[in-house]
This record gives structure tokens, C-alpha cells and sequence, in this order.
């Protein structure tokens, strides 16, 4: 019987397996941050060990960076506290790093692909849930706790049970006003929060294989969020076209070794999956979250939903609870819904197309009175590369602040979060409780939609602007 | 590690789905680098209403959490796992939890045990009505018992070994640096290595 495409990445991978025990898997890139490593390097220093591979390391700082100057030092003390200790840890077993204010900075999932570390059939792994963004490019590539960051440092290889496989074919064509966002929200509205949970999702179809390498991360960025222990997309053509001439993807003779071998990662024809769900993308629109997990969306053109009209006491329950944390009634139409604040950026969508689809919005239009959108590239390199554009003086002209990268207001670590009772359009991947800021209410979008809710002053499509 | 076999404690109901890491721990909690000193982040915002369950005196000093399904999504913080043991929990009880929560939980020695959610309810209304009642937790058994009530709970095999025995991951996986060189040494050349870092 054939193999599905995590199949032949897992099996190329096993370090060791028996009976019983989950497989020993070798890992070819370990990305490290300054929040979930500290631990881990006080674990090696405990028990002397060192670093097995600081060549397949590499280390930034983002979660904690403020975004409104990049100058050392920072200002909370306990921000500084942990960056000064990756520092230091990086320093001392022989890790790069790319510290704030540098060119190459950024967010650990928006620098990996655009250094081109990120490459088909690789096993990734990082100390950050959203780790599954990798996978775009045909790696199997997954969060991991710090205990397990500290296991990657010193054996370069963790033991993990082998994960079941779902396929997500998304048929069709997006409509011209429809993201890879509102796909992946959709997505999620279907499965679930936790309906994928230990699985690894394969994204399939012409829907997908559309889409570009930037769309298709946004993509499996948010596979954890229907609880995959990972999601990818088998690379072909353009994904090959991305990775040609960055910094770390193959050249030469080796691009053509490489090439040789991406060309085989690919699910056969008769593999099975242990689950399949079928999409048709023609049908879909832009979608929104309402609720406090990115499962609880529906179309931007609905209306919340009725708790009591849904049959599974647990999950009616769960609704019951968000929308009293969102003070949202049922029946609402989501247009209805007002925000203050609007966040583009992070992992999901920080880069330099989720800029472009904004700036197109935004160009010769006025951020609402009483609303404040932030718009933070998610490294350095898009930074730069948006200013080149003149994007950046489009935001500036309609109102909205122009930022340094990091991942901001995606979680309320840095100094960029909500006060409570403020509510948010966001693009970022999290809608949970106090996310973005302790009484925080976020309201999941595309980066389309946040330009359009940005100046319309309630959720809104860009073809809602007069 | 401590090995881990039976833990005898009381046990608090969180009646709710879906408790995910932002709301174990707030990110504003994850800024300490040492691996204690998080009891304080601890359902921070949940906390702050005094009616919440584990505020209630009666269950002071639990130390077996009983959760609603799907317990543990969202960010991979192991801090989740290390406020829970910082707060007194030794083990949490659920009818799901997600992939991150169980490897950290059990890197970390907390045993996170998986029961159905019909028998997660029977649990709920036992603990309520006599939350003074000890709850006993068998790993060896994979039993649960509260007075005359038991149900029996799934963990992955290789998980409850090495809790049982108390040992360290790290420790299992360098016994076969004979092989991670072997397959290290399979490796294709063109493979993506980092550059040096600069002096
Ligand atoms: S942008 Fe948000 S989700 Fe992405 S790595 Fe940063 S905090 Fe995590």
C-alpha cells in the first residue's frame, strides 16, 4: 500500500523504534525563542550536557520585544530578564542568534521560510505552538514544550508516537474577496478545536495548491488550532520558486540534488488516510470568530449564534461561556459588532502580502475615529521590504501606527495588549480568554477584513466600503 | 523524577471545555526563567472572582483537578504544567487533553489521565457533594476510586512506565547516541545547517 506524504517524511526520520515505544525521530531544524528556553538551557547546564547540534539551531527574539522602538534596552525589567538570558544561553553553547533591531529579526515562523531554512521534507520542531506553519513547505513540523526543547538541544532527536493522518481537500476556487484566513477559520469552524487532535492534516487540493507559499502558511499556521499535532502541503513548483536563492536553501549542485528528492515527496495515489474531510472552496466567504476559540466562526454575513440551538450540552456550554466573556447576544449580526482596536500582524498574518491586501484597502481611507490599528510587520526583512513598497506611508496616512516586528499584540506579553473590555479585529491565530490583554475580546479576521473593520468602525468586508 | 504510583488527594470540579494555556497561565505569567513560581499565574483571570471553584475554601489544598473535555489547547507553554505542580495538582482528570499539554505534563511528572466523560460527571457530582472526601488515583491500577466509586483511566503505555519508574527522557533517549550518530551520518549534505554564529 502507498504512503502518505507524512509517512515517508516520518519513516525517513526514525532513529530508532520498538515495540510499544514511541519512535525516536531525528530533527533537521530546532527553532528556539526567549520565552520556552530558558528552562531548557538551565536543564543542560544542571546535567552538563551540551548542545548536539547548534549548526541545526538557530534562536530570535520576538515574543517579548516591544514594537514601538528597538532600542536596548527594555524597558520592563522582566522582558529584559529573559531576552538577556537567551543571550547569554545562546552565547554560551554556541547558538546564532538574531537579536532585536537586526535585519534578519523577527518572528521564529516568519524567519525560518525567509531565510529558506524552512524546506520541503524536513522534521521541525520549536518551543511555540504555531510551529505548524513550516509545513506549507512539505516538513512536518510541530510545537514542543520546554522540557522537550531541552531533549532537541541535547540528542537532536525526541520520541513521538506516531501521528494518525487526515487529508483536507479543499476543492474548488476562492472567491476573488475570500483569504487564506477565512479558508483556514472555516476550516476550523468544521473540525473543531480539538477535532484533528493527533492527527497530522495533509492540505490537498486545487484550493490549495492555488494558493502561494505565503497563503499556505497562514494556512498551517492555524492547524493547531483544530488541535493537529501538525498540517502541511506537499511542495511543488511554487514552492521550489520561494526557496530559489535564500540565504540557507540549496544551490548548485545541491539544488539539484534537493530538487531531485522534493520531487518525490508527494502522498501516493493509493495511500489511505485515517480521515478525510472535503471542502468546497467556491462556496466559501470571508469568516469571523464570535466566541473564545477559533472553532467558534461562522460567515462575516451571519449572525451570532443561539447557544441554545446547539445539541451537545458541553459545547453549548462552551458557547453560553463566550459570549457572556464577549457580551455578544445571540442573534447579532457580526456587521453589527464595533471594535476599538484592530491588530495586523503576527505569525499568521505578518507578512509582506498580508501588508499589500491591507494597504490595498486602506489606500485613500481614514482609519475610524475611536479606533487605534496597529500594523506590525512580522520581521525586520518585511518591515524593510514594506517600506520600499510605500506601504508603510499608506498606513501612516490613514491613521493607523507603523511598528517594528515582533509578535505584539498576538499575546499579551509585550507592552502592545488590550485594557479591559476592549475588543479587537485581529489577524493573529487566538481568540481565547485575555489573549491579547487580560478582559481583552478578539474577533479573528483577515487581514482584508481588519482593514475594512479598521475604517468602517465595525467588522466589515472591504466591498462593504463606500 | 519523583516516580509516580498512587496519589491520594482531594479533588476540585472545573466544570468547563476547552480550558486552554492562556487561561492554566497568562502569557504576563511566562516572563520568570526559572521552573518554579508560577502558582500565582495560576487561572489568574478566573481567580480574581472570588466565586470561582478554586477559590472556595472548602477546596483548599486539592490536589486532583477534575477539567471538562479537551483540556490544555493552544500555546505550548510547559509553564501550564509547572503551575499546576507549583499550586499543589499532582494529577488532572479529563475525558480529552491536547497532544502539547500531555507531552509537557508528563515530562514534568504531572499525571494527566484520561477518563469518559459520563464518568468525569459522576466525579463532578461525587467531589460536590462531599468535597472533604479523598480521591485515589492509582497508576498502577489505572484506577480511579472516590468512596465506592471507581472508574478505570487510559494513558499511553510508554508514559505510565516512566512515570512509574520516575525517569528521565533525556537520560532513555542518549543510551542510543550509538544510533542518533549512525543516522546522523545517513544524512543527505545539502541538508540546511545554520552558519556559525558570528564572534
Ligand atoms: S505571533 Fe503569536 S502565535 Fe505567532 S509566535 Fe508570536 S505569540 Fe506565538
Amino acid at each position: 500500500m502507498g504512503r502518505t506524504l507524512a509517512e515517508k517524511i516520518w519513516d525517513a526520520h526514525v532513529v530508532r523504534s520498538a515495540p510499544g515505544e514511541p519512535d525516536l525521530i531525528y530533527i533537521d531544524m530546532h527553532l528556539v525563542h526567549e520565552v520556552t528556553s530558558a528552562q531548557a538551557f538551565d536543564g543542560l547546564r544542571e546535567s552538563g550536557r551540551r548542545v548536539r547540534r547548534p549548526d541545526l539551531t538557530l534562536a530570535t527574539e520576538d515574543h517579548n520585544v516591544p514594537t514601538d522602538t528597538v532600542t536596548w534596552p527594555i524597558a520592563d525589567p522582566v522582558s529584559r530578564a529573559q531576552v538577556e538570558a537567551l543571550r547569554h544561553n545562546c552565547a554560551e553553547f554556541g547558538i546564532r542568534l538574531h537579536p532585536m533591531g537586526t535585519a534578519e529579526q523577527g518572528i521564529v515562523h516568519v524567519i525560518g521560510p525567509q531565510l529558506g531554512l524552512s524546506q520541503p521534507g524536513l522534521t521541525i520542531v520549536c518551543g511555540d505552538s504555531h510551529t505548524s506553519t513550516h509545513g506549507a513547505f512539505g516538513a512536518i513540523a510541530f510545537g514542543i514544550g520546554t522540557s522537550e526543547v531541552e531533549h532537541v538541544l541535547a540528542a537532536q532527536t525526541l520520541p513521538v508516537r506516531r501521528p494518525a493522518t487526515m487529508a483536507i481537500t479543499v476543492s474548488g476556487r476562492l472567491p476573488a474577496d475570500v483569504a487564506a484566513k477565512d479558508l483556514i477559520i472555516a476550516v476550523i469552524a468544521r473540525v473543531g478545536p480539538n477535532g484533528a487532535q493527533g492527527y497530522v492534516i495533509e492540505y490537498r487540493g486545487d484550493a490549495i495548491r492555488a494558493l502561494s507559499m505565503e497563503a499556505r502558511m497562514t494556512v498551517c499556521n492555524m492547524s493547531i488550532e483544530a488541535g493537529a499535532r501538525a498540517g502541511l502541503i506537499a511542495p511543488d513548483e511554487t514552492t521550489y520558486a520561494y526557496l530559489h536563492g535564500r540565504p540557507y536553501a540549496p544551490a548548485g549542485a545541491d539544488w539539484d540534488a534537493a530538487l531531485a528528492h522534493w520531487r518525490t515527496l508527494r502522498t501516493d495515489l493509493d495511500a489511505v488516510f485515517d480521515r478525510e474531510v472535503v471542502l468546497d472552496a467556491s462556496r466559501l466567504s470571508p469568516y469571523v470568530t464570535w466566541g473564545t476559540n477559533p472553532g467558534q466562526a461562522v460567515p462575516l454575513s451571519g449572525v451570532v449564534p443561539d447557544p441554545d440551538r446547539i445539541a451537545d450540552p458541553v459545547e453549548r456550554a462552551a458557547a453560553e461561556n463566550a459570549l457572556k466573556y464577549m457580551d455578544l447576544l445571540p442573534g447579532t449580526p457580526l456587521r453589527g459588532i464595533t471594535v476599538d482596536t484592530v491588530f495586523l500582524g503576527s505569525c499568521t498574518n505578518g507578512r509582506i502580502e498580508d501588508l499589500r491586501a491591507a494597504a490595498a484597502v486602506l489606500t485613500g481611507r481614514r482609519v475610524a475615529d475611536g479606533v487605534r490599528m496597529l500594523v506590525v510587520p512580522g520581521s525586520t526583512q518585511v518591515r524593510h521590504q514594506a517600506e520600499a513598497e510605500g506601504l508603510d506611508a499608506v498606513f501612516v496616512a490613514a491613521g493607523a501606527e507603523w511598528r517594528h516586528a515582533g509578535c505584539s499584540m498576538c499575546l499579551a506579553m509585550n507592552p502592545d495588549r488590550l485594557l479591559p473590555g476592549q475588543r479587537s479585529a485581529s489577524t493573529s491565530n487566538r481568540n481565547f480568554e485575555g489573549r491579547q490583554g487580560p478582559g481583552g475580546r478578539t474577533h479573528l479576521v483577515s487581514p482584508a477584513v481588519a482593514a475594512a473593520t479598521a475604517v468602517a468602525g465595525h467588522l466589515a468586508a472591504p466591498a462593504d466600503l463606500a | 523524577m519523583q516516580p509516580f504510583t498512587i496519589h491520594t488527594g482531594r479533588a476540585v470540579p472545573l466544570r468547563r471545555a476547552n480550558i486552554d494555556t492562556d487561561q492554566i497561565i497568562p502569557a504576563s505569567y511566562l516572563k520568570r526563567i526559572t521552573r518554579t513560581g508560577f502558582a500565582d499565574g495560576l487561572f489568574a483571570a478566573w481567580r480574581q472572582d472570588p466565586d470561582f471553584v478554586l477559590n472556595r475554601p472548602v477546596h483548599a489544598g486539592a490536589s486532583i483537578l477534575v477539567a471538562g473535555p479537551n483540556f490544555g489547547p493552544g500555546s505550548s507553554r510547559q509553564h501550564a504544567v509547572w503551575a499546576l505542580l507549583d499550586a499543589g495538582f499532582r494529577v488532572v482528570l479529563s475525558s480529552r487533553f491536547a497532544d502539547i499539554f500531555l507531552g509537557n505534563a508528563a515530562s514534568g511528572g504531572l499525571l494527566a489521565a484520561q477518563l469518559d466523560q459520563a464518568e468525569i460527571e459522576q466525579l463532578w457530582d461525587l467531589v460536590e457533594g462531599a468535597p472533604r472526601d479523598e480521591v485515589v488515583v492509582d497508576l498502577v491500577a489505572c484506577q480511579v476510586r472516590a468512596g465506592g466509586w471507581h472508574a478505570g483511566f487510559e494513558i499511553d503505555p510508554y508514559t505510565r512506565w516512566r512515570l512509574l519508574e520516575g525517569l528521565d527522557d533525556i537520560d532513555l533517549t542518549l543510551q542510543h547516541s550509538e544510533a542518533i550518530g549512525d543516522y546522523e551520518r545517513t544524512r543527505a549534505g545539502w541538508l540546511p545547517r545554520v552558519a556559525a554564529k558570528p564572534d
